[in-house]
C-alpha cells in the first residue's frame, strides 16, 4: 500500500535491501557447500539420463551415410513415389556407403522399422559403384524389395535424425508405405506383453513380499530389544552377501535335481518323475526375487511399526474390539504407510531388475530390463534408450499414483 | 491376587481388594510398586498368576479384554490418530452393533459431557494435550461401562490444567455414578479425587483408607513418609499402655505418641509428625504434653506459611510450619525454643 512508508534500518536503508545484503553471504555459503554435491548429481544422474532419453529419441546411423536421399526426400512431399532421381540419390549413396564401410550401420538403422533389410543394404551396396542408369530398374534387379514401398517410407522417416520410431517400435506399433501408424501383427508384438509382464510379475512379487515381511516386521517390533536384534541381523544377512551368491544358491535349492525337490521327493510328496519344475521359468523368477528384495519391504515396515505405540491396541481391546477388529481397523491403517513405502520400494526395484531374471528365468522368466540388455549388447543403443525411457515413465507414473493416494510426504524407508 | 512376570520374583505379592460400586479408589504408589500392573490385571491385560478376579460377582480372569465392558483412558491418551474424535468415539459402539442414530446421540451427549461438542471433526493432533485427555475421557464412557480405569491420565498436562481436570473428572465421577479406579503418583491428585486411597509399595497394599485418614492416620513409616510431609524421629518404647506410648528418643529426650503397629516395650520405632501440628507456643500444647528444646536452623517465607527448620533431638531438617498470621511471632535462626504436639499427632511407627 502506498500510503504506509517503507521500513528502513536505522542508517537509513531500505529494510528490504538491507536484509537481502545481510542474507546473501550466508547464502553464497551454502550454495558453494552443496556445489560438490550438485555437480556429484548431475554428472552422475541427470546427464546420463539426459543422454538416454537423447538416445531414444536421436539416431544418425541412417541419414549421416545418405545426404543425397536426404536431399531428394527434402524437396519431395511424403506422397511422392520415388523416381529415377530418387533411385539415383539412392544408388549414389549406397556407393558412398560401400566406400566409407557404413552401409551396415544404415542398414542396422532401417532394420528396426523393417526386419531383414541390413543384409539388403550390405548385400547391394558391395556392387553400388558398379550400378549404371536408369538405377531404378538397376536396384530392382538387384533386389525387387527396393520397390517396396514401406521401405521408401521407413528411409524418409529415418532421414532425419531425430524420430519416434523407437518409441513405435517399442510400443510394438509400425509405419505403414503410406506413413499411417498401425499395430504389428499379434503374433510379432513382444514389447508391450514384456512390458505387462514385467508389470504383473512385479505386483506379484510385491504381494509377497508384503505376506511374507509383515508378519516379520510386527514381530521385530514387537520382540525385546536381545530377541529383535538376533532377528534383524538374520533379515539383513541377505543384504550382506553378494546377489550372485543368493541367486546361485537358490538355484541349488530348485533345480531339478535340487534339495527342495529332493526333499519332496523323500518324502513322498511327489513322485520321481513328477519333479517340480521351479527354476528357469517364471516361477524361478518370482521365488528368487521375492526372496532378494524382501528387506526392502521390512525394513520400511518395521521402521513404521516400531512407533505405533501398543496402546492403541489395548485401548481398542478395552473399548470392545476382538483382536481382528482391532488390527484391522487400528493397527493396520497405522502401518500404511510403511506398507506403501516397501511396496513402491520393491515395485519399482522389480520392475528394473535384470540379474536375477537372466540366471533364474529362463525363456518365460525375463523382464523388461532383460530386452534392454539384449538390445545393449548388439549396441542397439536407441532402442534400448527407449524402452528404458518408457520404463521410466511407468515408474514415474506410479510415482506420481503413490503421491495423490498415500501422498510422498508420509514415506517412510527407514 | 498375585502376579509374576518372570517366575522369580512376585510383582504384586498380595492384592486383597474390594470396590464397592461407585467408588473413587485410587492405587497410589511410587513407580514399579505394581499399581499399573494391578490396573492392567483389572482390564486384563495382564494375566494374575494366582488369585482370582471378580466383577459383579463373576469371575472375569478367563474373560479376554474386549468381553469386560470396562472402560479406560491411558497416560497417552491413546486416540486413534487415523480418525477423527467421531470416529474416535464411535469406535467402541461400532463394535458393539449399535446403530447409526443411536451411535451420534450417545457421542454427542458424551462430547457435551466434556465439553467438547464442536470438535467431533478435528483430528487428535489437531488438539491440545488438555483436549486429547477430555476426547479419551468420552471415548471411555460412551458405551456407558460401569467401571473406568485410568491410568494417570492427567500425567502429561501441566499443574493448571491437571488441578482443572481433577476437578472435571470428579465431578462426572459424581454425576454419571461410575466406579472408577485411578492410578496415580501424584499423592496431591489422589487425595482431592478419591473416596478411598490404596498406597502400594513393594506390591502390597500399606494402606487402604479415606484421604484423610490416610493423611492423618498413617498405618505405617512407609505411609508416613510417601504422603506429605513429615518429621521423623527415631527412638525406643519406654512404656506402652493401650495405643498411648512413652518413647525415649536416641538423645534421651522422652515423648508421649500414639502407638500403631508397635506391640512391646523396648521396641525400635520412628515417631512421626505432620509439620503443621508442631507447636512452640505452650498456651497451643495440650496439658502434660512433654515439650523438647529445638534450635532454630533456618527460617523459609514462603507466603501463606512460614517454614522453620529446627535443629530437634540430634535431627536437624524437623520441619515445623506456622501461619503466616498478623502478629505471628518471629523465629531468628539460632533462638532456642521449646516445641511440642499432641500425642495423637505423634504417630509410633515401625522403624
Amino acid at each position: 500500500m502506498a500510503d504506509v512508508a517503507l521500513l528502513t534500518t536505522s542508517d537509513g536503508r531500505p529494510l528490504a535491501q538491507a536484509l537481502v545484503q545481510a542474507q546473501a553471504r550466508a547464502r553464497r555459503r551454502a550454495f558453494f557447500l552443496v556445489l560438490p554435491l550438485l555437480l556429484f548429481v548431475i554428472f552422475s544422474f541427470i546427464l546420463p539420463i539426459g543422454q538416454m532419453l537423447h538416445r531414444s529419441v536421436y539416431n544418425d546411423g541412417f541419414s549421416a551415410s545418405a545426404p543425397e536421399l536426404g536431399a531428394w526426400f527434402a524437396q519431395n512431399p511424403a506422397s511422392t513415389p520415388p523416381d529415377e532421381a530418387a533411385f539415383a540419390a539412392l544408388a549414389a549413396d549406397l556407393a558412398n556407403m560401400q566406400a566409407n564401410r557404413l552401409a551396415g550401420e544404415a542398414g542396422t538403422r532401417i532394420n528396426y522399422v523393417i526386419p531383414e533389410t541390413r543384409s539388403l543394404f550390405t548385400r547391394t551396396a558391395r556392387d553400388a559403384k558398379n550400378l549404371t542408369p536408369p538405377y531404378q530398374a538397376a536396384l530392382l534387379a538387384v533386389d525387387p524389395k527396393w520397390g517396396d514401398p514401406a521401405l521408401w517410407q521407413a528411409m524418409r522417416a529415418a532421414s532425419s535424425a531425430y524420430t519416434l520410431d523407437f518409441y513405435l517400435v517399442s510400443a510394438d506399433f509400425q509405419r505403414t508405405a503410406d506413413g499411417s501408424i498401425e499395430r504389428v501383427d499379434e503374433n510379432r508384438q513382444i514389447y508391450i506383453a514384456l512390458f505387462v509382464k514385467t508389470f504383473i510379475l512385479s505386483a506379484i512379487i510385491t504381494v509377497l513380499c508384503l505376506l511374507i515381511a509383515f508378519p516379520v516386521a510386527h514381530l521385530l517390533a514387537t520382540l525385546p530389544m536381545a530377541k529383535a536384534n538376533l532377528l534383524m541381523i538374520l533379515v539383513l544377512l541377505p543384504f550382506w552377501t553378494s546377489l550372485l551368491v543368493r541367486t546361485t544358491s537358490w538355484m541349488a535349492l530348485l533345480q531339478g535335481e535340487g534339495v527342495i525337490n529332493d526333499l519332496l521327493v523323500w518324502i513322498g510328496a511327489i513322485a520321481e518323475d513328477g519333479r517340480l519344475r521351479m527354476i528357469n521359468n517364471q516361477t524361478g523368477t518370482i521365488i528368487v526375487m521375492t526372496h532378494i528384495l524382501l528387506p526392502f519391504m521390512i525394513l520400511p515396515l518395521y521402521s513404521v511399526m516400531k512407533v505405533i505405540p501398543p496402546s492403541y491396541a489395548r485401548a481398542a481391546r478395552s473399548l470392545g474390539a476382538t483382536s481382528w477388529t482391532t488390527f484391522r481397523r487400528i493397527y493396520l491403517p497405522q502401518t500404511l504407510p510403511g506398507v506403501a513405502a516397501g511396496s513402491l520400494l520393491v515395485f519399482i526395484l522389480a520392475v528394473g531388475y535384470y540379474i536375477t531374471p537372466a540366471l533364474v528365468g529362463g525363456a518365460d522368466g525375463q523382464l523388461i530390463s532383460n530386452l534392454i540388455d539384449f538390445h545393449m549388447d548388439r549396441s542397439n543403443w536407441s532402442m534400448a534408450a527407449a524402452l528404458s525411457a518408457m520404463l521410466l515413465v511407468g515408474v514415474l507414473i506410479l510415482y506420481w499414483l503413490y503421491d495423490r493416494l498415500v501422498g510422498i510426504d508420509r514415506l517412510k524407508l527407514g | 491376587m498375585q502376579k509374576s512376570y518372570d517366575g522369580v520374583s512376585l510383582v504384586v505379592k498380595d492384592l486383597n481388594l474390594t470396590i464397592a460400586k461407585g467408588e473413587f479408589l485410587t492405587m497410589l504408589g511410587p513407580s514399579g510398586s505394581g499399581k499399573t500392573t494391578c490396573l492392567m490385571m483389572l482390564a486384563g491385560f495382564e494375566t494374575a498368576t494366582s488369585g482370582e478376579i471378580r466383577l459383579d460377582g463373576r469371575p472375569i480372569n478367563q474373560v479376554p479384554p474386549h468381553k469386560r465392558g470396562i472402560g479406560m483412558v491411558f497416560q497417552n491418551y491413546a486416540l486413534f490418530p487415523h480418525m477423527t474424535v467421531g470416529e474416535n468415539l464411535s469406535f467402541p459402539l461400532e463394535v458393539r452393533g449399535m446403530s447409526k442414530s443411536d451411535r451420534e446421540a450417545k457421542i454427542k451427549r458424551a462430547l457435551d459431557m466434556v465439553q467438547m461438542g464442536n470438535f467431533i471433526s478435528r483430528r487428535p493432533a489437531q488438539l491440545s494435550g488438555g483436549q486429547q485427555q477430555r476426547i479419551a475421557l468420552a471415548r471411555a464412557l460412551v458405551f456407558d461401562p460401569a467401571l473406568v480405569l485410568m491410568d494417570e491420565p492427567l500425567g502429561a498436562l501441566d499443574k493448571q490444567l491437571r488441578e482443572h481436570m481433577q476437578f472435571e473428572i470428579k465431578h462426572l465421577h459424581d454425576s454419571l455414578g461410575i466406579t472408577v479406579v485411578y492410578v496415580t503418583h501424584d499423592q496431591g491428585e489422589a487425595l482431592t479425587m478419591s473416596d478411598r486411597v490404596a498406597v502400594f509399595n513393594d506390591g502390597r497394599i500399606q494402606q487402604l483408607a479415606p484421604p484423610a485418614d490416610l493423611y492423618e492416620r498413617p498405618d505405617n513409616s512407609f505411609v508416613a513418609g510417601f504422603i506429605g510431609e513429615n518429621n521423623k524421629l527415631l527412638g525406643t518404647i519406654e512404656d506402652l499402655n493401650g495405643d498411648k506410648a512413652l518413647v525415649r528418643l536416641r538423645t534421651g529426650e522422652l515423648i508421649d505418641a500414639t502407638a500403631v503397629n508397635i506391640k512391646e516395650k523396648g521396641q525400635q520405632t520412628l515417631v512421626s509428625i505432620r509439620p503443621e501440628r508442631v507447636e512452640f507456643k505452650p498456651e497451643m500444647m495440650p496439658q502434660g504434653a512433654h515439650t523438647i528444646d529445638a534450635e532454630v536452623v533456618e527460617m523459609i517465607y514462603m507466603g501463606d506459611i512460614l517454614r522453620a527448620v529446627l535443629r530437634v533431638a540430634g535431627v536437624d531438617d524437623f520441619v515445623m510450619k506456622m501461619r503466616n498470621t498478623l502478629g505471628q511471632t518471629k523465629l531468628t535462626p539460632g533462638q532456642k525454643i521449646k516445641v511440642g504436639w499432641h500425642p495423637q499427632d505423634a504417630r509410633a511407627l515401625d522403624p
